[in-house]
């Protein structure tokens, strides 16, 4: 008897419940979605800024970078935990051109600390890469896996090497 | 009566009675499942923390965002010792209780100044490593610190320039610890990491770093000159672990990188993503296992000569040195090893090996693989089989295109009093607790 009489408006809260819980799950999945729809518009302006030309040293920079640098700070350039330090947002990439040509032509083996993390690897000297490709892939990284810095040219590297001699 | 019910006080009654028989449902459904093993209480996670095991294995997730959570081991009442890489909130060393008995973390507790790999438990003492010493502190009956403040230093001085600086260690059953000592380099080159430059003759680096060394596990601050080179030619050992059914040390190499970008005329970039083994050695006092003047190609199943040291892909050389007894897939990472010795699992794990390995990176650009534990069947302390993947999932991912993208990374694994594996993870500070059901 007892139990009948709970059994009836237990279902109907049991149901109200879950259709409170369901709905609520639905609320935040909209708000995520009118989120996500307002981000597309405003990145519309920075579409049509794409249809700039690309500049020369975003292809060679990459093939540069392939070849040399990509297997340690990989494709995505956030490196490896622990190991080899990201490029992406790093003060090291977009900060002082003369530092950043500087690593690549010397090397660095100073358990570089890169926002909090200490990266344990040794990085090789690059000296054997010609002015143009030190500035093409200093280029490419400055403005790759979402940085935005003023290329390097050939001749700031040219300087920068005659300073080595 | 009916209508009383639907009243506010009535409606907050009914909603805690729902919510009442609904967990006491999913506790009644673990209890049952449980029963079978007497893991009666244990909190099994519906999903297997997103992992994926054999038939019958289920998972406790013991504890998340620990830390860089390193090498562990587990106390006979099922308390966790696990070493951070880098020290959180000044600790270097946390000590994970479970006071209810459902398996999951209710007390964190945290000691050592310093951050690092190696941890070994034994019934008087904790053993732990930095990247350059190894402590020891006293345990009492219940293999609890007596003192956490002044561990007695056993050795000191270790090599530590930064590249394979990590100091996991064993012990035997005589008396002696075992430590390796990773190379501080890749392959031995005159400049480290460098397209084309050559490699030393003989590589200095074996002289101090690249092995095992074996030390008194009861004499305070030793150095090189007090220790043994137990084995030699090994680039970096993360992974290892006594075999008390042959009496043998067993260790897993970490292979070297970059083929490719070093030597792009000999491999191209497929080659370099799947060359060379991880390998698994047994040792015997005085072995050499070859590096850096070979490396183990898994394919031809041959100690090929390295390029730095005049090889070309194809000639083998230091014939004298030892042939691994398991090679895995290039560039996976073994960070733990361990024997399975507990009564819990099937027959088949009885004594075999389970390996942890962290997940690539030195495959780019090609996808990352191996964040996973993988499982070699022995019998009579020699392999009996080949390796299998037994857990998985570790990366919350199909593909990885880069390591920094995985979720977890299988770091360490220890055994725990009833027989169940603990793995550690240290990208996402996870603890996971392997049990066996039915």
């Amino acid at each position: 008897m007892i139990k009948n009489r709970l059994f009836k408006p237990f279902i109907f809260v049991f149901i109200l419940l879950s259709f409170i819980a369901i709905n609520s799950c639905d609320n935040s999945k909209k708000k995520e979605n009118s989120k996500s729809e307002i981000q597309v518009q405003q990145s519309k302006p920075k579409t049509a800024e794409s249809n700039e030309p690309i500049p020369e040293y975003m292809g060679a920079g990459k093939s540069v970078y392939t070849q040399n640098c990509l297997v340690c700070h990989q494709s995505t350039g956030t490196g490896v935990p622990g190991l080899n330090p990201p490029l992406k947002k790093t003060p090291y990439v977009l900060e002082d051109k003369q530092r950043l040509i500087g690593i690549i032509l010397n090397g660095s083996n100073d358990g570089l600390v890169v926002n909090g993390s200490t990266y344990s690897n040794a990085m090789p000297a690059f000296a054997m890469l010609s002015d143009q490709d030190v500035a093409n892939v200093t280029s490419y990284i400055r403005n790759s896996f979402g940085n935005k810095a003023e290329p390097i040219t050939e001749n700031e590297v040219k300087e920068y090497r005659a300073t080595l001699e | 009566m009916i209508k009383n019910l639907y009243s506010s006080k009535g409606f907050i009654y009914l909603a805690c009675l729902a919510l009442i028989s609904l967990t006491s449902c999913k506790n009644n459904e673990k209890s049952e499942d449980g029963e079978m093993n007497s893991n009666s209480k244990l909190a099994l996670s519906d999903n297997n923390a997103d992992l994926t095991l054999p038939d019958g294995f289920g998972v406790v997730k013991v504890a998340d965002s620990v830390g860089a959570a390193r090498h562990l081991a587990v106390t006979a009442d099922g308390s966790i010792y696990v070493n951070l890489n880098q020290r959180k909130d000044g600790n270097g060393i946390l000590y994970i209780q479970d006071t209810d008995g459902d398996g999951v973390a209710d007390s964190t507790k945290g000691f050592a100044d310093y951050g690092g790999t190696g941890i070994y438990l034994s019934d008087q003492y904790l053993y732990a490593s930095s990247d350059q010493e190894i402590f020891r502190y006293k345990l009492d009956e219940n293999q609890k610190l007596s003192n956490a403040t002044t561990p007695d230093t056993l050795v000191t001085g270790l090599i530590n320039r930064r590249q394979h600086a990590s100091k996991s260690i064993t012990l035997d059953d005589a008396g002696n610890i075992y430590v390796n000592i990773g190379a501080y380099s890749n392959s031995c080159q005159q400049q480290d990491r460098t397209p084309g430059s050559q490699g030393m003759q003989p590589c200095p680096i074996l002289d101090s770093a690249g092995g095992i060394w074996r030390f008194n596990a009861d004499k305070l601050k030793q150095s090189y000159g007090d220790g043994t080179r137990y084995a030699t030619g090994l680039r970096n050992v993360v992974g290892l672990d006594w075999n008390k059914q042959n009496n043998k040390l067993f260790v897993m190499q970490h292979g070297r990188d970059q083929l490719h970008t070093l030597f792009p005329d000999l491999y191209d970039e497929k080659a370099s993503a799947t060359l060379p083994a991880e390998t698994m050695y047994m040792l015997n006092e005085g072995d050499d296992a070859g590096w850096p003047y070979i490396y183990y190609d898994q394919q031809k199943n041959k100690k090929i000569l390295a390029p730095e040291y005049g090889g070309d892909g194809e000639k083998t050389g230091a014939e004298n040195a030892i042939d691994p007894v398991v090679a895995f897939p290039g560039h996976i990472a073994p960070n733990a090893l361990l024997f399975y010795t507990g009564d819990m699992f099937p027959e088949k794990y009885k004594n075999g090996a389970f390996i942890a390995f962290h997940g690539s990176w030195n495959r780019a650009p090609e996808e990352q693989e191996g964040f996973m534990v993988a499982f070699v069947p022995f019998k009579n302390g020699e392999p009996s089989g080949d390796y299998e993947v037994f857990a998985d999932g570790f990366a919350g991912m199909e593909k990885v295109e880069s390591p920094g993208d995985a979720a977890h990374r299988p770091t360490g694994l220890a055994q725990g009093p009833d027989g169940s594996l603990y793995v550690s993870d240290d990208a996402g500070g996870s603890i996971y607790r392997i049990v066996y059901n039915n």
